[in-house]
């Protein structure tokens, strides 16, 4: 009798760890093709003009690189949480409060001037996203409050906020009643890398900090705890990895890199603060982190896909008018492929023949329960 | 305060507290059967748009809510297949579920925007509501008995049932009832697409009884509390009940602040009230279960049966 | 006669496994027939297929006469075959009678349920309360539940794998009279186990098998434990070199007065444990699983250290304070007993696993950067000097084989050269030859002047290896004895908790 059976890999397979993503990503596009046509739109138009005409753009290019870098600055940080099965998706409200506690302090700094007043605004980003991760940290390490629904309700919470704040305090006196801030001063907007594009230091930024994240998740000890920790909680703990270390470092790391994210959005593209200042980024970022599968160097691959769909997602709004929830959809769908096809990873297809006894026998996996238990 | 006005603020505590309800108990069973499903939300704003549209092309709202349990169901098969038969992460199959149910209702429901349709009205003769005491019995959309009976029907299911005996078992040990014999991925299957049906349901509360009405995000975030109220309800079903019925009373403070032109609060504050307030429940209720279990041993374990 | 069980030629493949190979034999009405063989011999393998859990590549089987096709456990069942696992098949949250129920197709209604199960508990005289909730059971009340599932279906064979490995002494008599009066009363019994003076004792034929095939058949009465355990392991048994030099040193552990909560959810507390060792002894600690031998692991390496009164002192120095890694510095190493996930990562390599615990002692990182290239040359060195059979220090920790992980676990923690190694069921799961490899490498360790404190439910390997023991039970732990003229029997009472309070066995047991 022939068949097959999936096997777990002995070993980790760098092939399949970079086909899944190529797969997941192919597949959406022959879906969401197919998908779009039943619902009655042109599916080959919305996928050509999502995915591929942006890339015949070179002012599409600066606005993928634009679009990318919070992303990316996100999912690293969610990333890093992912590993250590931390599941913090509060990274919206990450994101709105690094973008308001930045925004506070361009608005107390808007009579002055002075090179100091950009970088305190950043670290005012990065502090304002670290204090709102601090919350469900806390309620996890202290009360065993599950992350998943205290970092979530939070997001809507941010909203609230910041809906509170343009309407009322920090409304511009001289905006003619619009519920916005004051435009930021030349000090507190980023500055141009490229000049004469809409490249911002954000993009440069974003690029270090993955490469960053991926330095100390590969080769330092921190790294290998978060690894670790989210691999298997118990041998953390013997390997002398406390839990609630880990929670609050990758809490503090997702709000302060989502915070960050914030406040370079704010003072890059927004140049004010506005009720539109949250656009999902916070939750697009997870897809992010998990197509780049949890590595920062696929995250940033991933972003620009990601920004891709939000780019090429305008476009197609404009020029064969497809809902811009189309975007929301062609994301999901790459999600649920990636998901799916991630068993690749972990299992291999394996035919079933009659084997020569051999030592093989002894090096077989009976914890998962293929050979004899 | 005059009996009318506490008839009405009650019967708006069991309106908003019935697609929180159902949604719950939905989840409690797929929770009780080891899977961790957080794709409520998602699965609700599929209902509420399907339910939504189908109301509206055929004028029968009890339709609507049929189709909404389908179409939300048909979802949650997206997300069993890939946690079950593919064994991809529970936490993020849930997160994707919700995105694309956010993602394809907005897409769905872009023509039924500004739109109205007959609402899933009261089953009762007019005659039995005329008295505030009889509106209060009799007053209600056929949903919120239902929301009540099957709570009802859910703690029999679980606890004197052999079926539910089953579901508990797959839930605590998926390992022990796989060696029994039971089939752990097809329990765990059906208790998913009741799930979603459930979700479906509750969504379409939102577009054929509350509103009625369809726009994006309509179920705004509540999805997650009824999924903080399994948490909060130590995975049991009559105290869901409780719990979404002092849900539907924060989220009616907030509706009669709003009313009555309280402005103690600014209108934002009692916006974020039921998150907030969904925090501070899982806190205390973290704090007072300290020691004791109550999550089903296996919630969130994917399962693969030893070949 | 009518065999009540023939097996012909049954063969299961895995990828890259035979687990069974052409295996025959039967089992005569009224028989109790031992399945003898290593572990990975492809017992457990050929039992799941009798139960309908697997199903067989090629092969038939005969039941009563009349070949049967058994695709599911309810068809056993239906069949007459009942089933007790070595790992319960039990669920921790329910009560008895739920899981008597679960184990049931058809269960009567409750009430009547409920007086099956006391009628049956009579017959056999257990004692066992249909009420209580299985989490607040011992193993020994566990298992009964398992037997009276499947009495209570009236089997005509009766599967047993590994039935004793958790038993006390005594435990394990009353276990054999049940056995023996349902032999008497025609029920075939298939009894799995490695303990071959318990089949010598019990057992009326006997197969054995090695490498997925039939190597021999013999009548255990007339058969020596040492001739059946050659024809186990194909070979001769090499005993274990003993100690070079039995002089003890000075006293280099020393636990008093210990006290720890439980471990939520249904952990045993620990309760005033005191005990010392000398430099060059092994210590072993006995006891019935659940009596609290995962919390004092985990409290004497330090990965819990809440809530916890008493001291822990090694060379004189207080370890009480300092966490795991500090610990390991100073010399003190441990192995728990759950390798997959708690000793090691399955997911992770070798590498990444000699990192786990040895990044201090051996240096593996410095300056909060890992030092990978030492990493590797020392899972390597690993590799080699335990005789790991593994791909390399990349490969999956969990892709091993159980006695492989083991010594890999073993090795990385003995060649950091501890003063002193605390180890959890060294040997459990694993095959003779990587448990004498693994037994000797601790009695090597001591020959150095390190001390060894094994935690074991395995009575026979402690009195092998250890010089003193004392029992632990219900979170205490009994006064430590010489190994040498030793009382079973004392031993036996005091895992069972005869002395001191115990979980209600006796009591209960007297109330019923």
């Amino acid at each position: 009798m022939m068949g097959f059976a999936l096997e777990p890999r002995r070993q980790e397979s760098r092939l399949a760890n970079i086909a899944a993503p190529v797969i997941a990503v192919a597949a959406t596009l022959i879906v969401g093709a197919i998908l779009f046509t039943l619902l009655g739109h042109d599916g080959l138009a919305a996928v050509w003009h999502i995915f591929i005409a942006p890339l015949f753009n070179p002012y599409r290019w600066q606005d993928l690189l634009v679009k990318a870098a919070p992303l990316a600055m996100i999912a690293t940080g969610l990333a890093i949480g992912f590993k250590a099965n931390v599941w913090n998706i509060g990274g919206e409200g990450q994101y709105i409060l690094g973008g308001l506690a930045g925004t506070g302090v361009a608005l107390a700094t808007l009579d002055m001037s002075g090179a100091w007043i950009l970088p305190a605004m950043i670290l005012g980003g990065i502090f304002g996203g670290m204090a709102y991760a601090a919350i469900p940290a806390f309620l996890k390490v202290k009360l065993g409050v599950n992350e998943i629904l205290s970092s979530l309700m939070l997001n809507y919470v941010a909203i609230q906020l910041l809906y509170y704040l343009m309407r009322g305090p920090w409304k511009d006196p001289m905006g003619f009643n619009f519920p916005q801030t004051a435009m930021f001063s030349g000090d507190q907007t980023l500055p141009y890398v490229v000049p004469g594009t809409l490249i911002h230091l954000g993009v440069p930024i974003a690029a270090a900090l993955a490469l960053t994240a991926w330095g100390v998740m590969t080769r330092t000890v921190a790294g290998f705890q978060f690894r670790t920790v989210g691999a298997a909680p118990k041998a953390a703990r013997f390997g002398g990895f406390s839990a609630s270390s880990t929670v609050w470092l990758a809490l503090l790391i997702g709000g302060g890199m989502a915070g960050l994210a914030g406040i370079l959005e704010a003072a890059g593209p927004f140049g004010q603060m506005v009720p539109q200042f949250p656009t999902g980024y916070g939750y697009t970022a997870i897809i992010v982190a998990f197509l780049g599968r949890l590595n920062p160097l696929g995250i940033l691959v991933a972003s620009l896909v990601l920004a891709l769909t939000y780019v090429g997602g305008e476009s197609a709004q404009t020029v064969i008018g497809l809902p811009s929830a189309a975007t929301g959809v062609f994301q999901a769908l790459m999600l649920f492929f990636l998901l799916g096809v991630d068993i690749l990873v972990r299992y291999r297809l394996v035919r079933l023949e009659p084997a020569k006894k051999t030592e093989t026998a002894e090096v077989s996996a009976p914890k998962t329960g293929v050979a004899r238990a | 305060m005059n009996i009318d006005l506490l008839v009405a603020i009650l019967m708006t505590i069991a309106g908003a507290a019935t697609p929180l309800l159902i949604a719950a108990l939905g989840e409690l069973v797929v929770e009780k059967s080891g899977v961790l499903n957080l794709g409520v939300e998602g699965m609700m704003l599929i209902g509420a748009v399907t339910g939504f549209a189908i109301a509206v092309s055929t004028g029968i709202p009890a339709l609507g809510a049929l189709g909404a349990m389908i179409a939300a169901a048909l979802a949650s098969a997206i997300f069993a297949f890939l946690t079950l038969s593919l064994m991809a992460n529970q936490v993020a199959t849930g997160l994707a579920l919700t995105i694309f149910g956010t993602g394809v209702s907005a897409l769905i429901g872009a023509p039924f925007v500004g739109i109205t349709t007959s609402t899933l009205g009261p089953i009762f003769p007019a005659a039995l509501a005329n008295d505030p005491i009889g509106r209060l019995i009799f007053g209600h959309s056929p949903l919120v008995y239902i929301g009540l009976i099957l709570t009802f029907a859910v703690w029999w299911f679980l606890k004197h049932s052999r079926a539910g005996l089953i579901l508990r078992a797959v839930g605590e040990s998926d390992s022990a009832a796989h060696a029994i014999g039971y089939p752990v991925l097809k329990v765990r299957y059906l208790a998913v697409l009741f799930g979603g049906a459930m979700a479906g349901l509750a969504g379409s509360y939102y577009s054929l009884v509350l509103t009625p009405m369809w726009a994006e995000r309509l179920t705004a975030g509540r999805g997650w509390i009824a999924i903080a109220l399994v948490v909060f309800a130590s995975w049991r079903p009559g105290r869901v009940l409780l719990g979404a019925y002092l849900f539907g009373l924060v989220i009616t403070m907030e509706l009669q602040a709003k009313a009555a032109g309280f402005n103690m609060f600014a209108p934002e504050f009692l916006a974020a009230l039921p998150y907030l307030a969904t925090i501070a429940v899982l806190a205390v209720i973290s704090v007072a279960k300290r020691g004791g279990v109550a999550a089903p041993a296996c919630l969130g374990k994917p399962f693969r049966a030893a070949a | 006669m009518t065999p009540r069980l023939q097996l012909s030629g049954i063969t299961k493949r895995f990828p890259g496994v035979v687990a069974n190979e052409a295996v025959s034999f039967s089992v005569a009405p009224g028989e109790i027939h031992a399945l003898l063989g290593e572990n990975g011999a492809g017992k457990s393998t050929l039992v799941k297929i009798i139960y309908g859990v697997q199903k067989a590549d090629e092969g038939t089987i005969a039941f009563d006469g009349q070949p049967v096709s058994i695709g599911s456990p309810k068809e056993a069942r239906a069949l007459g075959i009942g089933m007790v696992f070595q790992h319960f098949s039990l669920f921790e949250a329910m009560t008895v009678l739920e899981n008597i129920a679960l184990g049931m197709d058809h269960p009567p209604p409750r009430r009547e349920l409920e007086a099956k199960v006391r009628e049956v508990l009579k017959t056999y005289d257990l004692a066992l309360d249909p009420h209580r909730d299985v989490h607040t059971l011992s193993v020994g009340e566990r298992q009964r539940i398992e037997i009276v599932r499947a009495l209570i279906q009236s089997p005509k064979l009766l599967i047993m794998d590994e039935p004793t490995s958790v038993l006390t002494p005594q435990e394990v008599e009353k276990l054999f009279t049940i056995l023996r009066q349902l032999k008497r009363e025609g029920c075939s019994i298939l009894y799995i186990s490695h303990k071959l003076h318990e089949i010598q004792a019990l057992c009326d034929g006997a197969t054995i098998l090695r490498g997925g095939k039939v190597v021999g058949t013999c009548d255990p009465t007339r058969e020596s434990p040492r001739s059946m355990a050659e024809m186990m392991i194909g070979g001769s048994l090499k005993d274990l070199s003993g100690k070079d030099n039995c002089v003890y040193g000075e006293e280099r552990f020393a636990v008093s007065h210990l006290s720890a909560p439980g471990e939520p959810p249904f952990g045993t507390s620990l309760k005033d444990i005191s005990f010392s060792v000398r430099s060059g002894e092994i210590f072993g600690i006995a006891g019935v699983a659940g009596n609290g031998q995962n919390e004092l692991l985990s409290v004497l390496s330090g990965e819990r250290s809440d809530d916890v009164d008493g001291s822990i002192r090694m060379d004189g120095r207080e370890l009480t304070e300092l966490g795991v890694g500090a610990r390991r510095r100073a010399g003190l190493a441990s192995v728990p007993e759950e390798r997959n996930g708690h000793a090691a990562v399955p997911t992770m390599t070798l590498t990444d696993n000699a990192i786990l615990s040895a990044r201090g002692p051996k240096a593996l990182a410095s300056g909060g950067i890992l030092r990978t290239g030492q990493a590797r040359d020392y899972a390597k060195s690993v590799i080699d000097a335990f005789s790991v059979k593994a791909v390399g220090p990349q490969a999956l920790a969990g892709s091993l084989s159980g006695g492989n992980l083991q010594k890999f676990i073993m090795g990385r923690e003995i060649m950091t050269a501890p003063a002193v190694l605390v180890v959890s069921q060294p040997t459990w799961g694993v095959d003779a030859g990587a448990a004498g490899f693994i037994r000797q490498a601790m009695i090597d360790l001591v020959d150095k002047g390190a001390s060894v404190v094994v935690v074991s439910q395995d009575l026979d390997e402690l009195l092998e290896l250890c010089d003193r023991l004392a029992v632990i039970n219900e979170g205490r732990l009994s006064e430590a004895m010489d190994v040498e003229g030793i009382s079973i029997d004392r031993i036996g009472l005091l895992m069972g908790g005869v002395h001191g309070e115990t979980r209600g066995d006796q009591a209960r047991e007297s109330a019923a």
